[in-house]
């Protein structure tokens, strides 16, 4: 594991921004060789969101020869719900950048047969050669996607019931109304995140230090399902100051000691211009 | 499960690079037309999957609903009450000027007239949507001549009329046809008003209060009959007063049925309204104020005598007075001159100059869904403006129908 740690929520979100941009650019994605993407949603992404649009405006990324595949969305919402993951996915991503809309993937919540939906997602992954970086969250319960406590680390993408935790936390995107937040949710499963050949987990703010302690220096749980990436070979933390709270002091220094050997990764940032 | 099937072959047009006026606010989003409508991206993007065929960059332009003028009695050497065999011609000439003013839609008004006059040129007016022939036209506004002698304004004396005879069937027999008529300007105050003002409003005819001595018990009367406008507010009325606020004491009374609204149009070119009493119209009832601009045949034109019906007017650059008089007599304002020294004078939003002269007529005459704001959906008539208003290009369903020599995208 590398553990990646910024000062603060925009220094987390831009070393992030910087490395998903350098691992598109180095891969040269062309027509017919399509960079896969997993995706999440949430308030954690939203700066690494914004930085990748402005690397796009300027000219340096294009998502032309990207495919992306989001975690999760919300079961029984309208898709044009505000607060659903495709108007979050539109919104905050899409319709700023050159992504063709045939190769954004995100689960439909009001598929006629909800299975079946998820068994045809696990399988246009498989199609498009599986994924080379799969950006993820953590909730403050330590699950990845919607992968609540309890759930199998072997799970493929199925639907799941959301946890009082994850109600509760979601709570303030309906305008704070229990009886609004939905209680179910389509969403890939640990096993389907780790086929990817490269993961990276953002975690940022306080109220996500314990889940961070419990996902990295305790053993693997399924309580506490972002733990299961222990035992993948290639993943990423990167996170703020707040997020280490509840870490030893001694697994800080020595991350924090690795910066200059992490920072290779994002410096030099890449440009497509340059490739041209 | 949604098709991926694209629902029009028509090409999506994407205007980038601009601020739009969408939620009464001014927002950095793209603009997506398509077929004379705009539309949705966000369901392009996720039901049938594809990009735009053309993408415009817009320099950081507002881009805006296109503005509707709902009083304007002629321009361009035009008078609508000049009762021609053919009136074509002149109202061709106008709502192709005034898209450089920014007007995608327009009610023709005809001032106080002789019943002959109605009959000749209603006949030849109908509704029509607008293009790169000029601006849609959505009906016609009869100013006159059921309103009051003391109040008449510019309006010829020996035309006015009443209906306390016949009521509606007066009314009928004096306009001749009704098809085409949208607004309807009378006072409030004349005998068997209030069953006019019915009759009218259920067959779908905006009733506007106007020329008129009625006090504020009057005036609630007919709006609880159905009417929901003021003409030109503050001119040929009563003033406000303290006890009795007149017509003007609309804009903050308790008596307006539940699920109506009263608006009010403002004739804001600095000379009919003394910036004061726009700001205190303003105030007190800002969702309701229409800009109309009220102008008249030498609108447009340089100074010098003009016609409005029976009447000669003289114009000299700003101002225009029944001939040999103090009396105004409509206005030489253009659309965008109003929205600008409307902003300037209430010192309001930019969203709430370009809303008085696009959503609330569109309010005004129940049309929002379709036109007056920018929502998915809706007709595409816009306009491009610069940060001071100024109108660089103008788009009716879709089409550049005029734009600055000096802009292009």
């Amino acid at each position: 594991m590398r553990l990646v740690i910024l000062d603060n929520y925009d220094l987390a979100s831009e070393w992030a921004a910087k490395y998903i941009c350098n691992r598109i650019i180095q891969f040269k994605p062309c027509q017919g060789r399509y960079f896969t993407l997993g995706l999440p949603t949430g308030s954690t992404p939203l700066g690494c969101y914004r930085k990748l649009i402005e690397y796009h405006k300027k000219g340096d990324l294009s998502f032309r020869h990207v495919k992306t595949f989001n975690m999760d969305e919300y079961v029984g919402l309208p898709r044009d719900h505000p607060e659903s993951y495709h108007s979050y996915m539109w919104n905050n991503f899409f319709k700023h950048i050159d992504i063709d809309p045939n190769n954004a993937h995100i689960l439909d919540g009001n598929a006629p047969d909800l299975q079946a939906e998820c068994d045809v997602f696990e399988k246009k992954i498989k199609e498009a050669g599986g994924i080379d970086l799969f950006v993820g969250g953590i909730g403050p319960d330590g699950h990845i996607a919607f992968n609540e406590p309890g759930s199998s680390l072997a799970s493929r993408t199925r639907l799941k019931t959301l946890a009082m935790d994850t109600i509760l936390a979601n709570a303030k995107y309906f305008d704070g109304d229990l009886s609004k937040v939905p209680t179910m949710a389509l969403t890939v499963g640990v096993g389907t995140v780790m086929d990817a050949r490269e993961v990276m987990i953002l975690i940022t703010g306080a109220h996500k230090a314990f889940a961070l302690y419990k996902a990295i220096e305790e053993g693997v749980n399924h309580m506490w399902t972002v733990s299961a990436f222990q035992q993948h070979p290639r993943t990423i933390f990167v996170c703020d100051e707040d997020a280490t709270l509840e870490l030893r002091v001694k697994t800080v220094k020595y991350f924090k000691g690795l910066m200059h050997v992490h920072n290779k990764l994002v410096d030099p940032l890449y440009s497509m211009k340059e490739e041209n | 499960m949604p098709s991926n099937k694209s629902v029009s072959d028509a090409p999506v047009v994407q205007f980038t690079n601009c601020r739009i006026l969408k939620n009464h606010k001014l927002q950095r989003e793209d603009l997506w037309v398509r077929e004379g409508k705009i539309l949705n991206p966000e369901k392009l993007f996720f039901d049938e999957k594809i990009p735009a065929d053309l993408q415009l960059n817009c320099k950081g332009s507002i881009i805006a609903p296109g503005f509707i003028d709902v009083q304007i009695n002629g321009g361009f050497g035009v008078d609508f009450s000049l009762a021609t065999d053919d009136v074509r011609p002149g109202i061709s000439l106008v709502s192709q000027k005034i898209l450089s003013h920014g007007v995608t839609s327009f009610c023709p008004t005809l001032v106080t007239s002789p019943p002959s006059v109605y009959h000749k040129v209603l006949p030849q007016i109908s509704v029509r949507n607008g293009g790169f022939h000029g601006a849609g036209i959505l009906g016609v506004h009869l100013e006159g001549p059921f309103i009051s002698k003391e109040k008449k304004g510019a309006h010829p004396e020996q035309c006015l009329r009443t209906f306390e005879e016949g009521a509606f069937q007066d009314l009928l027999a004096t306009y001749g046809c009704l098809d085409c008529v949208r607004i309807v300007t009378l006072a409030p105050e004349m005998k068997r008003s209030s069953e006019v003002i019915q009759e009218l409003t259920s067959r779908g005819i905006c009733v506007s209060l106007g020329h008129s001595v009625a006090n504020l018990s009057q005036a609630e009367e007919a709006v609880q009959h159905g009417a929901t406008f003021i003409t030109h507010l503050f001119n040929a009325m009563l003033p406000f007063h303290h006890r009795d606020p007149g017509i003007v004491g609309l804009l903050t009374s308790d008596q307006i049925p539940i699920c109506q609204q009263v608006f009010y149009g403002m004739i804001s070119d600095g000379i009919h309204t003394n910036p004061a009493a726009l700001r205190i119209a303003h105030r007190a009832h800002p969702k309701g104020l229409v800009l109309v601009t009220d102008a008249i045949a030498g609108m447009g034109l340089a100074p010098g005598k003009h016609t409005l019906g029976q009447q000669v007017v003289e114009m000299d650059g700003l101002n225009s007075y029944i001939a040999g008089t103090k009396t105004l007599s409509g206005s030489v304002a253009t659309m965008d001159t109003c929205v600008r020294h409307f902003l300037e004078a209430t010192d309001c939003t930019v969203e709430t100059a370009l809303e008085a002269a696009s959503l609330h007529p569109a309010q005004l005459l129940g049309i929002e869904h379709q036109k007056g704001t920018l929502d998915y959906d809706t007709d595409a008539d816009f306009l491009l403006l610069d940060d001071r208003l100024h109108i660089q290009a103008t788009y009716i369903a879709g089409d550049q129908v005029w734009r600055r020599n000096t802009f292009t995208l």
